[in-house]
């Protein structure tokens, strides 16, 4: 009797707590990670690999297809080079790396994971998840207090939503004699939050302008354009212009062009959630990034969206318009159908990341050696959101390159083994993999040193051609020097202000709104965004943007 | 008193299953629909009904839930007349029809995401092998995913080719369960086979036949594996259904609080329409006999 009431009373009882305590907020998450301390750090062993040694990929314990056909690389004099690393005694100890899965950063975390771990003694798991569970497994993980993982690969865009969870990365590792001391203060920044490093740079990136050479520095397709247009045929300068060619060009049949391929005049990003968003920034961002106003590319002073700006307006409209001039199928393209389209021949233009640079000039490319370079073009006119009026820029041509977001890895505050976390990531970034990494397309590794930007490595290591190098070199360190760039939106909810682009500029590429009418919604969408997250919190995290963007 | 304390013993273990993987969620859920958990805020704070009345206010879940009512239809209606047609046939019987028993269950045994891949090969615009087909009729290639209505028969495709052995299989099981008698009278009184089909079988049906088409609406309310994979929604929004919408506003942008909202009225409104549409096809069923 008295069982059975005890147990009628429990029944009652833990729904009731239970209920009490959802409806109370008792079952709360931990929004900040405690620091769970370095770890035991490693204990010192004598050298396994000798000073200055050649470093042969191919003999490596994990040793996938696309390192066995490395060249030896002579090992660095740096404090993570491969000889300092073999006095590092790691054994019975571990850490855990969430990455992509291969190959895109997943192989270099596996291979150069695999080496320290040799080297070392200690264990490198590497979790693989797809690329778009990263974010929000790190954001449950985080968000609950906890990280399974010492090393994270990440993207830089991220920043403000994870800044808080990651640690900082000592001064030790990004001057003196430390891996990343040669990174070029452009890049250093991005990886920095309030002056404080949280990212460990293994990666850089920019979207620059690539085109064929057999259209624009051919005189036949210069008397083409010439008889079709009235104008002189020469890299665009404006958008404006890369519309013209693109429309002018598509259907054109360049000498060089692949036999069987038909020729279009632009591949681009298109599909909505397949960073479509990154394409519409690089198409709006000379008219509405206005060297002459500091308050701001995203937001206004007061942080009234400016999303819908004439400016944006008309980049949109540009990109809408050059839909007649993509490749069969140009409309559905992400990222990696871009790389291929352009790599393959499909078009004169394309203008995002590295990864189509790198696949039009790999030897096995049909159109290798018909690629060139160039900052990302402009725009005649610039809006500026102080006036509210349209300004004539100097010279003619408002510049304003995008300096996207790529690749990084970070270590979690909650991590129990930072410093072996450390001694990971700077083996990972030292001199001898940074360099065998960047001769390997597919390891998403791209430039960001100042030994990265020298023709000879490109043309001798990879059998690149001069003049084409150049260009590529050029257009970096004008991006590195340029005084009006547009970065990311580097705020807490990066992915819902991005999400809500995404949604209209994919509306208006299909016809179903017009760029104004889209633009009007996303920024109705980024006012509500901003009342959810905080308007003072984003306001505080854009004036990191703010800094990167007037400096 | 023993005896009873011992039975419900018994049944602890159950009552405890039901409550970690039922009650509790679903209480989870409705408490995190009330609080502002999302990309910056992780606490199970009180918004009250915030998210509801945002939810009520945002055209594009509305938009997506008359899409899904639009998809649901349209392929639950194809796979039962292609289900009911090949189930007949294998019923009454044909040269190797074991063979093709077994060869019209494949596409259920594949897995929908990775089939959703095989079809977005398939019907990719630039290399694709419809396009490549048609190419050889002389026929322009089709804009399979660029364009609205071309990307909706795409999805249509796809989720037709995968379901309908499913509805063959159920409507196959019930054909065999028929009772013989009914025809057998049929046959001797001289009724035409579509007469037969009409006064007898259609009817004799209609029980399975609304188990499978619910079971199936059930189904076709969580489409997702093929939006993702083939279209990502667009167009534009044009293919864009629910499950998709709560995915990357809930998942991919971390509003969890407003996701969870989304999904308790998805599973509100799928009840509803659900035990509606049960009632309908019930009366429905009845005049024919049934």
């Amino acid at each position: 009797m008295q069982k059975a009431k005890k147990l009628r009373a429990l029944a009652v009882v833990v729904p009731t707590v239970l209920i009490a305590s959802l409806l109370s907020g008792t079952f709360t998450t931990g929004a900040t990670a405690a620091d769970s301390g370095m770890g035991p750090g490693p204990k010192k062993k004598a050298a396994t690999f000798a000073v200055g040694s050649l470093i042969d990929y191919t003999k490596q314990p994990y040793t996938p297809k696309a390192y066995a056909s490395a060249a030896k690389v002579k090992d660095g004099t740096q404090d993570c080079s491969y000889h300092n690393t073999s006095m590092k005694d790691y054994s019975g100890q571990k850490i855990t790396v969430l990455a992509p899965p291969p190959p895109n950063m997943g192989e270099p975390m596996e291979q150069h994971g695999a080496m320290f771990a040799k080297l070392t003694g200690g264990k490198v798991i590497v979790q693989h998840v797809p690329v778009g569970d990263l974010y929000p497994k790190q954001q449950t993980a985080f968000q609950t207090g906890v990280s399974p993982w010492d090393v994270v690969v990440n993207f830089s865009n991220w920043i403000g939503d994870f800044q808080q969870y990651y640690y900082d990365i000592p001064t030790k590792y990004t001057s003196g004699n430390g891996e990343l001391a040669s990174m070029l203060p452009l890049y250093k920044g991005i990886y920095s939050w309030n002056g404080k490093t949280k990212f460990f740079g293994i990666d850089a990136d920019r979207h620059f302008l690539k085109y064929r050479t057999d259209v624009i520095e051919d005189p036949a397709a210069a008397a083409f354009y010439k008889d079709k247009t009235g104008k002189t045929l020469e890299v665009p300068k404006t958008w404006a212009e890369y519309n013209l060619m693109a429309s002018t060009f598509n259907g054109y049949k360049p000498k060089g062009q692949p036999a069987g391929t038909a020729f279009a005049g632009s591949s681009e990003i298109t599909k909505r959630d397949d960073l479509m968003s990154t394409a519409f920034i690089n198409r709006v961002a000379p008219y509405a990034k206005n060297p002459n106003v500091k308050t701001g590319f995203w937001f206004d002073k007061n942080m009234v969206p400016q999303v819908n700006n004439p400016g944006f307006v008309q980049g949109l409209t540009d990109f809408v318009a050059s839909a007649k001039y993509w490749p069969q199928g140009g409309g559905n393209f992400g990222l990696s159908d871009e790389i291929t389209s352009y790599g393959r021949g499909d078009s004169l233009f394309s203008y995002t990341w590295d990864d189509a640079w790198s696949q039009s000039n790999q030897s096995d490319s049909p159109i290798v050696g018909k690629v060139k370079a160039a900052p990302n073009p402009g725009a005649e006119k610039v809006w500026n959101s102080e006036t509210k009026k349209w300004d004539t820029p100097a010279g003619g041509v408002n510049r304003a390159p995008y300096i996207a977001w790529g690749w990084s890895s970070s270590i979690p505050v909650a991590s129990k083994n930072k410093q072996m976390a450390l001694d990971f990531l700077c083996f990972f970034a030292n001199k001898a993999n940074h360099a065998i990494d960047l001769t390997i397309g597919r390891t998403g590794v791209n430039p960001s040193r100042t030994e990265d930007f020298t023709t000879d490595f490109w043309v001798k290591g990879l059998g690149w051609s001069t003049e084409a190098t150049q260009s590529w070199i050029d257009t970096m360190n004008n991006y590195s020097t340029a005084k009006n760039r547009v970065f990311d939106l580097r705020v807490p909810g990066n992915g819902q202000f991005m999400g809500a682009i995404a949604d209209g500029v994919a509306l208006a590429l299909a016809g179903q709104k017009t760029p104004q009418a889209a633009l009007d919604e996303v920024a109705a969408k980024w006012v509500e965004i901003l009342n959810t997250i905080g308007k003072d919190k984003v306001k505080a995290a854009y004036q990191n943007v703010l800094k990167l963007e007037n400096s | 008193m023993t005896s009873k304390f011992y039975k419900r013993l018994f049944l602890l273990p159950g009552l405890l299953l039901l409550i970690a993987i039922i009650i509790f969620p679903l209480l989870f859920t409705i408490r995190v629909s009330m609080a502002n958990w999302n990309v910056s805020h992780s606490g199970l704070d009180w918004a009250g009904g915030a998210n509801w009345a945002r939810m009520f206010h945002d055209v594009n879940f509305w938009s997506s839930l008359f899409r899904l009512f639009y998809f649901s239809f349209i392929t639950t209606t194809l796979q039962y007349i292609l289900g009911f047609t090949a189930a007949m046939y294998a019923w009454k019987g044909f040269a190797s029809r074991r063979f093709f028993r077994v060869l019209w269950l494949v596409p259920l045994m594949t897995t929908p995401s990775v089939m959703a891949i095989v079809w977005r090969s398939i019907f990719r615009e630039d290399i694709g092998a419809a396009n490549g087909l048609l190419s050889k009729i002389g026929i322009d290639p089709i804009a399979w995913s660029t364009q609205i209505f071309p990307a909706t028969v795409t999805i249509t495709i796809a989720e037709v080719w995968q379901w309908t052995p499913f509805m063959f299989l159920i409507l196959l099981a019930g054909l065999l369960s028929l009772p013989k008698e009914q025809f057998l009278s049929a046959e001797i009184d001289g009724a035409t086979p579509w007469r037969t089909f009409w006064s007898i079988t259609f009817p004799l049906m209609a029980p399975i036949s609304i188990g499978a088409i619910i079971i199936r609406l059930i189904e076709a309310s969580k489409i997702f594996d093929s939006i993702f994979n083939l279209t990502s929604a667009g167009p534009g929004n044009s293919t864009e259904t629910p499950a998709y919408y709560l995915y990357t506003r809930g998942l991919r942008e971390f509003q969890i609080s407003y996701g969870a909202t989304m999904g308790l009225m998805y599973l509100i409104l799928a009840i509803l329409t659900l035990t509606i549409l049960g009632q309908i096809f019930a009366r429905v069923s009845k005049p024919r006999g049934i």
